[in-house]
């Protein structure tokens, strides 16, 4: 898992071996300078010698500027590697999903993917960060200091062999406690969120409806969990700074109890033992000791919380997708027609009930078909097969004479141009949006296709006509303005197929009739599949096909469905009553 | 649009804005600076302890015969006592301190979410989705992550300070002051710095708002993405904002975090310059001037001089290492408070809704309990109240509007609805239709002329009470995480379970409901994923239906149901129809025949109006439209 994750770190391996070597050398001079200040004071100042006082500033001079160095470099370096390395996860993340199947996206879920992208990406990056540059100077640190402290006096520096186990198993169990509550306050982080979202989604029905308190109710009430779960998590915590000067304290008070032993024994001498210099630098020694053993738990506290955002990025950089394009696929695509045979499908397993079973039909290069079926009849799986949205589970879907299998995926969705039944619009202008299906359409073209989806007009209303900036997800067009701008963004691409899968439900029927109109005149090589609930929609279609719960119940023409099928007969009849009134 | 807002950047303002935030728990605050105080006195004591220790218990048992430890022993004792107390104040801060900031954190989401409620429409239409939910959670967390630690730290470095600079000051004055020259030249660098990283991490809070919100959209419309094999063209779009971050965040902390080396490095520096200076006073046998008088420099004083000046600039440090904290928390402040000041939704209406009894004479008293007659409360000027009859009889006159100020949406549109009257509008899809509702409920407010509800100008009806006298089925049907129950009751929260089960029947959306796993009790989530469009439709009509108001606006759904389900839609909106004022906004010409009155709209007018027989002899743009439908056949 972490393998995966460690290889987005790329061309910032080398910031990252800069900033943990020179977090290691301002973590040596951290322990040196002490030292050499001791020096000035006993053989400079306290001996009243000048010239020593000049030798030892300037040397500590020197380790100081040095010591700033490699804490700048540490802290540039550091956070280029961070912030690099976070970066290219992200983008791997994002490469990796743009290969996705439909089937891994539904795995996933939209959700799922966009928290995996953002808040996760955060942590990780801020352990990252913590780790490189605390990870290794932590331990080091402490270790000069150990040795230091040794090397002074061995008997009493055993009180760091006694006190340095009772710190480790305190903060140990300090993280064994509040960890869980920390995977509970992230929990209801999500919660939280899922509020909001809702709140800020559905804002026109909250006011509508008065329900600003009760918004506010609900959002207080995770709110308030949040707080207490988080004052648990930091109670325990907080015990962290007391513990760890209880045990500073307790080591500065042994150091004494013995150090004194120690002094009066050797007669404060040096060469017979423990001296009263020697003593203060035992204490300061002391602070690092403990001060480093606190860091190391607070960057395993990091590693701890950065674990599960870690092993959700992995998974989604190590998903295959489950349509790949074949090697050396078919580029070309001979023409506009359309085969199925014996064709079943499910969406997940062998052991799913099928979704679509034994559909043979045949759609002839330039025809316009109609698909007509209640809810749940599989009228977009079928449809879905065609650009190869998903993989057929047995017989065979073939475009042009060639089976989608075999075609290099994107010359296949180059020349099926598909409307679907959930349109999305992006955040740009409507130039923008319309040039996704060609990036070279001149100002020519796209209004030509405008006119066709009957956009143009609604568009030169517009503030800024085709300049208009569209919000993200298309907010701030009505239902039947984005569909007719997402049929006008596939018309661009000039495709040898086009499905509009329910793409005018939201048009009016004169508009509707006219869209239908002018893709009979002005595209008329293109095989047409059109899914609509409006008979009305359907009526002029070379071939109508009938379905009923994954199965083509009837296909023929208007006339010979409605002489001939029972359901087509109902559907017509239901949508006709309100006019035959008249 | 969004993009046009100018962010404040980061000032004092925002600092001192969010401080008061603390200032409810003023008292507690206080106790916090006690024990903060009390771990300095501790901490300060045992650095202290060392001297003594030295010279009192250990230097007078060197050389002798038999050493009597009880002295140290005592000493050691009474310095555990001080200590432990220490390590206890430490504690207590740390848990009030804890609960201070939560409590803080929590008061800040609520005042957001509170705000967020009472924002207009018009922002919500303006700004991006992603770029809101930012605010909660990166902009938030930023803060919480500052709050817990950077006010003990700053007061027990403050405190620090001052006793250090009182104890420098005792030993000489000359090298005090070159301290805080020093200590001046510290605080340069440091404004230096941040002057230099604040926008950085403005840019680093704003930059991540614009790639997750990227982010969020592609992964949102990831299968139209796949259908236009746009893939390529996301990856170059998102690389760009990704690098903008990476460059942000890296500056931004890069310099930040360069803080804290730079700050201990001039503390070395100073220690230095103060080692030299002293020594060659005390050598040239420069008079010393100090709190307890003048006198010679001795060898003594300079080096405790020296360990006090270690202590001196080490809060100053501390400091300096919080500032990235600090820092970025300030962004992300910046952000939330450019929200919390966003203009509110303008209510300045005094009329409210009541419920009411007829009295034996006919007139209206107000009443608690629900009785089915509700009433406009008009309170005057001089305190005295009448009561009007709510009836759903609804006015517009002369109405225009504009989203933007130059870019007129409606002309002069004038209708009348009686109560009970069914209202229609068609028109091709931009004409106007939905503008008009959004109007009506003060989404947004008319330019000029007016509409009044049962002759009362729309604008001095207090919102809260206009929005709950109208009833709305949207075109979008949004559901909420809660059980289907709950869900109908959301238009009405009065409404028991047996109001909802019969508003869903009416609704016809009670046989589907009980074919779900838990009935009415099925939890929702996902805005209602597993359900259909028309099985949403049905839910959202059943909650206009129990909220019950005398007048409904119906924005018929768009989105596509099969004709069975159309069917039960078509039925349920009949049957909420009745014998309310109405406003529907029409897709399907067959679903108004029945109106009382159609207005044919184009480009923000009316231009027919009448009844669908009178509408069909006029042979306009209605016939056009209504025999263009049957031309499809």
């Amino acid at each position: 898992m972490l393998k995966t994750i460690l290889a987005s770190v790329r061309e910032y391996k080398r910031p990252t071996f800069v900033t943990i070597f020179f977090a290691g050398i301002e973590a040596l001079f951290e322990i040196v300078i002490p030292f050499w200040m001791s020096y000035l004071i006993d053989r400079g100042i306290q001996a009243g010698n000048l010239a020593e006082v000049w030798r030892y500033g300037l040397l500590l001079l020197l380790f100081a500027g040095l010591q700033m160095f490699s804490g700048v470099m540490a802290a540039y370096k550091g956070s280029e590697a961070s912030a690099g390395f976070s970066g290219n996860l992200r983008h791997d993340m994002f490469a990796r999903v743009q290969d996705y199947s439909f089937a891994n996206i539904d795995k996933f879920s939209t959700a799922s993917i966009v928290t995996r992208l953002t808040t996760d990406i955060t942590y990780i990056r801020n352990a990252y960060n913590m780790l490189i540059r605390m990870a290794v100077r932590s331990p080091l640190m402490m270790i000069f200091a150990i040795i230091a402290a040794f090397s002074i006096n061995r008997e009493v520096s055993m009180v760091f062999v006694v006190v340095m186990p009772v710190l480790a198993v305190a903060l140990g169990l300090i993280i064994y406690f509040s960890f869980p509550i920390f995977n509970d306050i992230f929990a209801n982080y999500d919660h939280l969120n899922n509020v909001v979202q809702e709140d800020i989604r559905g804002i026109r029905v909250v006011k509508s409806f008065n329900r600003q308190a009760h918004e506010i109710g609900k959002f207080n009430a995770v709110s308030a969990i949040i707080r207490r779960l988080y004052f648990k998590a930091e109670a325990i915590i907080s015990l962290n700074g007391p513990i760890m000067q209880l045990c500073m304290y307790a080591c500065m008070m042994l150091i004494s109890w013995f150090g004194a032993h120690a002094i009066v024994a050797s007669g404060n001498n040096a060469a017979q033992g423990l001296t009263t210099g020697e003593l203060t630098a035992l204490f300061t020694y002391a602070m690092q000791i403990l001060m480093g053993m606190m860091m190391i738990s607070f960057v395993f506290v990091m590693i701890l919380i950065a674990l599960s955002p870690c092993r959700r990025v992995a998974e989604i950089l190590t998903e295959e997708s489950t349509i790949t394009s074949p090697e050396g696929g078919v580029r070309t695509v001979r023409d506009g027609e359309v085969c199925f045979e014996h064709v079943y499908f499910n969406y997940r397993d062998a052991q799913d009930q099928d979704v679509l079973s034994d559909i043979n039909l045949t759609f002839p290069s330039g025809s316009t078909i109609g698909i007509l079926g209640a809810t749940g009849a599989s009228k977009s799986s079928l449809v879905q097969l065609i650009p190869r949205l998903y993989d057929v589970a047995s017989g065979r879907v073939t475009v042009g004479g060639v089976d989608v299998r075999d075609y290099d995926i994107e010359a296949l969705r180059e020349e099926v141009a598909m409307v679907l039944q959930k349109n999305e619009l992006f955040g740009g202008s409507i130039r923008d949006n319309l040039r996704w299906g060609n990036p070279d359409a001149s100002d020519a073209d796209i209004a030509h296709v405008c006119e066709l989806a009957c956009a143009d007009e609604f568009i030169a209303q517009m503030p800024d006509g085709y300049d208009t900036h569209i919000e993200q997800g298309g907010s701030n067009v009505s239902g039947g303005q984005k569909q007719r701008l997402c049929i006008a963004r596939a018309l661009l691409k000039r495709p040898k197929i086009l499905i509009l899968d329910d793409s005018t439900s939201a048009v009016d029927t004169r508009t509707d009739a006219k869209i239908q109109a002018g893709l009979r005149e002005y595209i008329p090589e293109t095989t047409k599949i059109i899914i609509a609930q409006r008979v009305s929609s359907l009526a002029h279609a070379d071939q109508i096909v009938v379905m009923d719960e994954g199965r083509v119940v009837a296909t023929g023409d208007h006339e010979t469905l409605l002489a001939h099928c029972d359901i087509y007969r109902d559907v017509y009849e239901s949508q006709q009553k309100g006019g035959m009134e008249e | 649009m969004s993009q046009a807002k100018k962010s404040s950047a980061i000032s004092g303002a925002t600092l001192k804005r969010l401080f008061n935030y603390f200032g409810v728990y003023r008292p507690l605050l206080i106790i916090v600076v006690l024990f903060v105080m009390l771990s300095a006195v501790a901490s300060a004591a045992s650095s202290l302890f060392l001297r003594s220790l030295i010279d009192d218990n250990i230097m007078p048992l060197v050389g002798v015969a038999n050493p009597d430890f009880s002295g140290l022993a005592e000493a050691i004792l009474r310095m555990c006592m001080i200590l432990a107390g220490g390590a206890c104040s430490t504690l207590i801060y740390g848990w009030i301190m804890a609960y201070v900031a939560q409590r803080t954190m929590e008061l800040l989401r609520d005042e957001m979410f509170e705000k967020m409620q009472r924002l207009p429409i018009r922002y919500f239409d303006t700004n991006e989705y992603g770029d809101i939910m930012s605010l909660y959670t990166n902009d938030v967390d930023t803060l919480r992550q500052m709050m817990a630690q950077t006010f003990t730290a700053a007061v027990s470095s403050v405190f620090t300070l001052v006793t250090v600079f009182v104890s420098m000051l005792t030993v000489s004055v000359w090298l005090t002051v070159l301290m805080v020259l020093g200590i001046f030249c510290v605080i340069a660098i440091t404004r230096a710095i941040l002057k230099i990283s604040g926008p950085y991490f403005v840019q680093q809070q704003q930059t991540l708002a614009a790639l997750d919100g990227y982010v969020e959209e592609m992964i949102n419309g990831l299968k139209v993405v796949k259908v236009f094999c746009h893939e390529q063209e996301a990856k170059a779009t998102m690389n760009a904002r990704n690098a903008a971050w990476v460059e942000a965040a890296r500056l931004a902390n890069g310099h930040s975090m360069a803080m804290m080396p730079i700050v201990n490095g001039m503390g070395y520096l100073q220690y230095i310059v103060v080692a030299v200076v002293g020594a060659y006073m005390a050598i040239a046998g420069v008079t010393n001037l100090s709190l307890s008088g003048t006198g010679t420099m001795t060898v003594g004083m300079i080096a405790s001089f020296l360990t006090l000046s270690r202590n001196f600039t080490m809060p100053i440090t501390q400091i300096s290492s919080q500032m990235n904290a600090i820092v970025t928390a300030m962004a992300g402040a910046v952000r939330i408070f450019d929200m919390l000041d966003e203009p509110e939704e303008e209510d300045d209406g005094d009329v409210v809704l009541v419920n009411a009894r007829e009295n034996a004479d006919g007139s209206l008293a107000e009443c608690t309990e629900r009785t089915g007659i509700w009433a406009w409360k008009h309170t005057d000027a001089d305190g005295s109240v009448h009561y009007q009859r709510q009836r759903g009889d609804v006015v517009m006159e002369h109405v225009d509007f504009s989203y933007q100020p130059d870019k007129p949406v409606l002309h002069d549109i004038s209708l009348y609805a009686k109560p009970g009257q069914k209202v229609a509008f068609v028109g091709a899809t931009g004409a106007g239709k939905t503008t008009i509702t959004n109007l009506l409920n003060r989404f947004y407010d008319i330019d000029d002329g007016a509409i009044r509800y049962d002759g009362i100008n729309i604008g001095r009806i207090r919102k809260d009470d206009l929005r709950r006298s109208l009833g709305i089925v949207l075109q979008d049907v949004n559901l909420f995480t809660a059980s289907v129950m709950d869900n109908i009751r959301y238009g009405n929260p009065e409404a028991t379970d047996d109001d909802c089960i019969r508003a869903a029947r009416l609704a016809n959306a009670d046989g589907f409901i009980r074919m779900l796993p838990e009935g009415y009790d099925t939890i929702l989530s996902g805005d209602g994923a597993g359900l259909s469009q028309g099985q949403r439709q049905l839910l959202s009509i059943a909650r206009a239906a129990v909220s019950n108001p005398p007048v409904m606006i119906l924005d018929e759904a768009t989105s596509s149901i099969d004709t069975r389900t159309e069917a039960l839609v078509q039925d349920g909106m009949d049957k909420l129809m009745a014998g309310r004022t109405v406003f529907v906004i029409a897709h399907r010409l067959s679903t108004i025949q029945n109106a009382d009155v159609v207005m044919v709209l184009d480009h923000g007018r009316i231009i027919e109006r009448g009844n669908h027989d009178e509408l069909m002899a006029q042979r306009g743009t209605y016939y056009q439209l209504y025999t263009g439908a049957f031309e499809l056949e």
